[in-house]
C-alpha cells in the first residue's frame, strides 16, 4: 500500500512538472537566436562585405553556425576579441585575406571622397554602396554624404574613372584625442 | 525647506561637500593691482567659436572695414553664439589658425589689423530695465554673444530662458584656483554693475533668493558686494570658506543649499541657475549700454614676470602681447610654459600667439622654482601605492585610483560603472598623489575615447538601419517589378482573347499584319515565278510594289555578299581591311569592319595564347610580344575611320571598340605571361601596358580633332577606365608571374 502511494505520489509530481515544462517551453520559446543579435552587435556595420558575406548580420548568422571569427577586417583585433569572449572560443589573429585595401593600416576613420570634376555619372558606386550615402543619377554627378559613409571600400572598385578615394577624416577639437605627451599640471609644494 | 536654508544662510551655517584641498594661495601676486587698461594690440584673432555649441556664419569678408562692436558672425541656431569686432580696423584674413584647446589645433578664426581709432558703431542703450519685456532682454543677450564667462562657455541666453520654477539664482564669485583674481578685482572695481545685471537675471528668472557666494580670501570683493547690495534685501552674499574646488557648479550648490545635484542632472532640474559674476557684468553691458562681450578681464600671473596684474583684455588678443604687456622675467629659455586657466584645471599652451577668447580667465607663467613638474619633459609618475588619499579629497565622491586603473586598462564598462562622467577634472587627486600620477589626463584620455565609442556606437546603429532599409527597398523593387510584368503579360492575354472595340482594334491589327506576311510570301512566290515567266499581270499585288520590295531584297543579298567577302579578305590580310575601310566611306561598312578586327584580335590574342599554352616553351613569350603590336595595329584601325567621318556618334563607338580591343588584348597577353610561366614573362607583360597605351591614344587623338568639349571629357574618362584596367591587368598578370617564379 505504502508503496503504491509512493509511486502515485511521485508520479503526479512527475506529471505536474513535465506538464509545467512542456507548457513552459512552448509559452517562452525565443523565436530568433539571440547569439545572433548580439555578434550583430559586436560587428562595426560598415556592410563592407570584406568578410565575404553581403553584411554584417549574414555575417553574424554565419558565426553562430560555426565560421571563423577573425574575418572582420574593420572591426579589428577588438572585434575578434569580443567575439571570441561571446563565443567562448581562442582569440585568432585576423585573416589577412580578407583585409581590402588600406582599411587596417590607420585607426583615424576613413570615408570615401568623390572628386567631382572626373565624375561621368554611371551610378555605378551608387549601386555598390550598402548604405545608400551616395546621391546621383545617371549622367549626372554624384558626391558622397560623409555623415553616412561608413567607409567600406566598396565603391572605390566598381568607379571606372577611379574618381573615388578614401580620405581620413580631418581631426578637429571635437573628436580630437588627449594624449600624456602634453604637459601634466602639477602644483609646488 | 527653502526658508530652512535660508535661515541656516543668514546664520552662516554652510554645507560642505565631500573632500576638496587647499593648495598654498598665491593671489597675493595680482590681487593688490587695479585691473590695467591696454593699449590696442596690432593685430587680433577672432576664433569664430569661443563656447560649448556651434559656429556662426561669417557676415564679414577679408578687406572689409569693421566699426568696434559689429557683430562678425551670425546666430540661426539657439547652440550658436555671435562674436564682435573688439575695436575698428580692416579684416585682412579668414584661415586657420592656433586656438585656446590643448590639442593645439587650428580652428577658422578672422585677423582684424586694428586701425587704432577705436571707433564704435552706433549703439541704443536701455537704462530702464522695466520696459523691455523679457523676450527682448533674451534677444540681445543672445546678440551681444554672451557665453558662461566661467570656464565653460555655455550659452548664457539658452541657460536663462528657462520655464522651470527657480528657487535659488547663484552668482558665483567663488574663484577657488589659487592664482586667479579676476573676479575678486571685477567686484571690487564695478560692484554696482554686477549687481545691476544681478537685477536683470532677477527680472529674467523671478528665483525666490539670490545668493552671491565668495570665498572668505577675498575680503575688498565681499566689502564691495555687501555696500552694492545694502538696499537689496533679495540679494544675500554668502561667505563660504576657502576651499578648492568650492567654485564647481555642483559643489557651491551642495555648499550653500544642502542639495546634492544627481548623476545624469541639471542644477536646473532642482530649481537652481548658476551665473558667474563676469556674466553679469556683461550683461548689464550688454543691455544697458549696448557693449557686446568684446573684453574680458584676465588674470596673467606667474613669478616668471616681472608685473603680475589683472588686465582688461579685447577678446582676441594674442598671449605675446599681454606677456609682453606685463614683461616677462625669464624668456631666456624657450621651454617657457605657459598656461590658460589656472594651475588646477589649466592647459599648456603650444604657441604663444593663441588669442584670448570669452572663457580664457587666467594666463600663467611659472617660474621653475613655483612649478617645476611644468617644466619637466618627462613624467615622474610611479606606481599607485594605494594609499587613498585621491578619494579622500574627491569632491565628486569617486574612487580615483580604481578609475585610474580602468582607464589604463581600457574597461570602458567599468569607468561607467564606476561614474567616470560625474568627474569634474578639478585636479584635487592629482594634487595629492605621492605617486604624482596625472589621475585627470588619464581620466580625459578615457572620456575622450568613451565619447568617441559612443559616436562610433551610434553611427553603426545608424549605418545598420540604412542597411536594411536598402535591403528593403532593392526587395519591394525586385517584387513590385515582377508584378508590373505579370500585370503586362496579363493585360496583353486580356487584351487578345476580350472583344472591347479596342481588343478588336488590336485583334485586327495582328490580322492585318499576318495578311501583310501573307501577301509577302505570295508575292515572293510569283516573283520567283516572274523571273521565268515576266509579269503576267494575274496577280492582285499592284506592279511597282513588287519592284520596290524586290530592290530590297537584292540590297540586302549585295550587303549579305559585301559582308562574306570582307569577311574573307579579312582573313586573308590585316592591310587589306585598312585599304577597304578608308577608300569606303560607307558608314555602315565601317562598323562592320569593326566589328570584324575586334572579333579577329580576340581570335588572334585567343589562339595566341592556347599556342602558349600547347607549346609550353621558351619561345612563347615572343609569341606573346607580338600580339599585342599587332592587334594594337588592328585597333588603331576604327580609329583612323573615325577621323575621316566627322560624325560624332562614329568616335564614340570607336573609342568603345578600342577600349574593349584593348581589353581583350591585355586578358590575352596576361592569360599567355601565365600560361607560359617561365622567367622572361615579366618582361612581357611590362610591355603590354606600352602597347596598349599606344591604342588607347588613339581614340584621344580622334578626339580631339572634333572641338566638341563634352567628347573631349568622355575620352578622358575612357581612357582613364582604361588605364585602370591595364593598371589591374598587368598587376595581376604579374602576381601570377611571380608566383610561378
Amino acid at each position: 500500500m505504502n508503496i503504491l502511494l509512493a509511486i502515485i505520489v511521485l508520479g503526479s509530481i512527475a506529471a505536474i512538472f513535465g506538464a509545467l515544462l512542456g507548457f513552459a517551453s512552448i509559452r517562452f520559446k525565443v523565436d530568433a537566436d539571440p547569439i545572433v543579435e548580439q555578434l550583430d552587435a559586436l560587428l562595426p556595420q560598415t556592410q563592407c562585405g570584406q568578410c565575404g558575406y553581403p553584411g554584417c548580420k549574414p555575417y553574424a548568422q554565419a558565426v553562430a553556425d560555426g565560421e571563423a571569427i577573425n574575418k572582420c577586417a574593420p572591426g579589428g583585433e577588438d572585434t575578434i576579441k569580443k567575439i571570441a569572449d561571446l563565443m567562448g572560443v581562442e582569440v585568432q589573429p585576423l585573416d589577412a585575406s580578407h583585409v581590402q585595401g588600406d582599411v587596417a593600416k590607420s585607426n583615424r576613420p576613413k570615408v570615401a571622397f568623390v572628386i567631382e570634376e572626373d565624375c561621368i555619372g554611371c551610378t555605378k558606386c551608387i549601386q555598390a554602396c550598402p548604405v545608400d550615402a551616395i546621391i546621383g543619377a545617371a549622367k549626372q554627378m554624384h558626391t558622397i554624404i560623409i555623415d553616412e559613409c561608413t567607409g567600406c571600400d566598396l565603391c572605390v572598385a566598381p568607379c571606372p574613372v577611379d574618381c573615388i578615394e578614401m580620405r581620413e577624416l580631418p581631426e578637429t577639437i571635437h573628436n580630437w584625442q588627449w594624449d600624456l605627451t602634453s604637459i601634466p599640471v602639477k602644483q609646488l609644494d | 525647506m527653502v526658508e530652512s536654508i535660508i535661515e541656516r544662510i543668514t546664520r552662516g551655517n554652510f554645507w560642505d561637500f565631500h573632500g576638496g584641498i587647499h593648495p598654498p594661495e598665491q593671489k597675493f601676486l595680482t590681487t593688490n593691482k587695479p585691473i590695467k587698461s591696454l593699449s590696442l594690440p596690432k593685430q587680433l584673432i577672432i576664433p569664430l567659436q569661443q563656447h560649448i555649441g556651434l559656429e556662426g556664419d561669417v557676415l564679414v569678408s577679408v578687406g572689409d572695414k569693421v566699426l568696434k562692436g559689429q557683430p562678425l558672425t551670425l546666430s540661426k541656431n539657439a547652440m550658436v553664439v555671435p562674436i564682435h569686432a573688439p575695436t575698428s580696423g580692416v579684416i585682412s584674413a579668414i584661415k586657420m589658425s592656433v586656438i585656446a584647446h590643448p590639442s593645439a589645433l587650428r580652428q577658422l578664426c578672422i585677423f582684424l589689423d586694428v586701425d587704432g581709432e577705436d571707433t564704435w558703431r552706433e549703439r541704443q542703450g536701455c537704462t530702464d530695465i522695466a520696459q523691455l519685456s523679457n523676450h527682448d532682454i533674451i534677444a540681445k543677450i543672445a546678440n551681444a554673444g554672451i557665453a558662461g564667462m566661467g570656464g565653460a562657455g555655455f550659452p548664457t541666453h539658452v541657460k536663462v530662458s528657462t520655464d522651470h520654477n527657480i528657487n535659488f539664482l547663484i552668482i558665483n564669485g567663488a574663484e577657488c584656483e589659487p592664482y586667479i583674481t579676476a573676479d575678486d578685482l571685477l567686484m571690487t572695481e564695478q560692484s554696482v554693475a554686477i549687481v545691476d545685471g544681478i537685477n536683470i537675471l532677477d527680472k529674467l528668472l523671478n528665483p525666490r533668493h539670490i545668493l552671491v557666494a565668495i570665498e572668505d580670501n577675498k575680503p575688498s570683493a565681499i566689502k564691495a558686494m555687501r555696500q552694492a547690495t545694502a538696499n537689496n534685501s533679495k540679494i544675500k552674499v554668502c561667505v563660504v570658506p576657502t576651499k578648492y574646488p568650492t567654485g564647481g557648479e555642483k559643489q557651491l550648490i551642495q555648499i550653500l543649499t544642502g542639495k546634492e545635484v544627481t548623476a545624469g542632472q541639471l542644477p536646473i532640474h532642482s530649481g537652481i541657475v548658476m551665473q558667474n559674476i563676469a556674466t553679469c557684468f556683461a550683461i548689464n553691458d550688454a543691455i544697458k549700454y549696448d557693449i557686446p562681450l568684446i573684453s574680458r578681464v584676465v588674470t596673467v600671473t606667474g613669478q616668471a614676470l616681472a608685473q603680475p596684474q589683472n588686465v582688461w583684455a579685447l577678446l582676441g588678443t594674442p598671449i605675446n602681447f599681454l606677456l609682453e604687456q606685463c614683461q616677462v622675467n625669464s624668456i631666456d629659455n624657450e621651454k617657457q610654459p605657459v598656461i590658460m586657466g589656472g594651475p588646477m584645471m589649466g592647459f599648456s599652451l603650444y604657441s604663444e600667439l593663441v588669442p584670448v577668447v570669452k572663457t580664457s580667465n587666467c594666463i600663467l607663467v611659472p617660474s621653475k622654482i613655483e612649478m617645476p613638474s611644468a617644466f619637466e619633459k618627462e613624467s615622474k609618475e610611479v606606481e599607485c601605492i594605494r594609499c587613498g588619499q585621491c578619494s579622500d579629497v574627491c569632491p565628486s565622491q569617486l574612487l580615483p585610483q580604481e578609475l585610474q586603473w580602468s582607464a589604463k586598462a581600457k574597461d570602458h564598462a567599468q569607468l561607467t560603472k564606476l561614474n567616470l562622467s560625474d568627474c569634474i577634472e578639478c585636479g584635487a587627486c592629482a594634487y595629492v598623489c605621492p605617486s604624482q600620477i596625472p589621475l585627470v589626463h588619464y581620466y580625459r584620455i578615457a572620456k575622450a575615447e568613451i565619447r568617441e565609442k559612443q559616436l562610433l556606437d551610434l553611427k553603426a546603429e545608424k549605418a545598420k538601419v540604412r542597411f536594411e532599409a536598402r535591403k528593403l527597398r532593392l526587395e519591394k523593387e525586385k517584387i513590385a517589378r515582377q508584378e508590373k510584368h505579370k500585370k503586362a503579360a496579363a493585360a496583353r492575354k486580356a487584351a487578345m482573347n476580350k472583344a472591347t472595340p479596342e481588343a478588336a482594334g488590336a485583334k485586327s491589327a495582328v490580322a492585318a499584319a499576318l495578311a501583310r506576311v501573307k501577301a509577302k510570301k505570295a508575292s515572293q512566290e510569283q516573283d520567283s515565278a516572274t523571273d521565268n515567266v515576266t509579269n503576267s499581270g494575274v496577280t492582285d499585288v499592284p506592279l511597282e510594289s513588287v519592284s520596290a520590295e524586290k530592290s530590297q531584297v537584292s540590297a540586302a543579298i549585295a550587303r549579305a555578299k559585301a559582308k562574306k567577302k570582307l569577311k574573307e579578305q579579312a582573313a586573308n590580310n590585316d592591310s587589306d581591311i585598312v585599304g577597304e575601310n578608308t577608300s569606303n566611306t560607307e558608314d555602315k561598312k565601317a562598323k562592320i569592319a569593326a566589328a570584324i578586327a575586334k572579333a579577329k584580335a580576340k581570335k588572334l590574342s585567343k589562339g595566341a595564347s592556347e599556342a602558349d599554352h600547347d607549346t609550353g616553351n621558351i619561345t612563347a613569350p615572343e609569341t606573346a610580344d607580338k600580339v599585342p603590336v599587332a592587334a594594337a595595329k588592328t585597333a588603331s584601325t576604327p580609329a583612323i575611320v573615325a577621323t575621316s567621318s566627322s560624325d560624332d556618334k562614329k568616335t564614340k563607338i570607336a573609342a568603345a571598340i578600342a577600349k574593349a580591343k584593348a581589353k581583350k588584348l591585355n586578358k590575352g597577353a596576361s592569360e599567355a605571361d601565365h600560361d607560359t610561366g617561365n622567367i622572361t614573362a615579366p618582361e612581357t607583360s611590362d610591355k603590354v601596358p606600352v602597347a596598349a597605351a599606344e591604342t588607347a591614344s588613339t581614340p584621344a587623338i580622334a578626339t580631339t580633332s572634333s572641338t566638341d568639349d563634352k567628347k573631349a571629357k568622355i575620352a578622358a574618362a575612357i581612357a582613364k577606365a582604361k588605364a585602370k584596367k591595364k593598371r589591374q591587368e598587368a598587376s595581376s598578370g604579374n602576381n601570377n608571374d611571380q608566383n610561378s617564379v
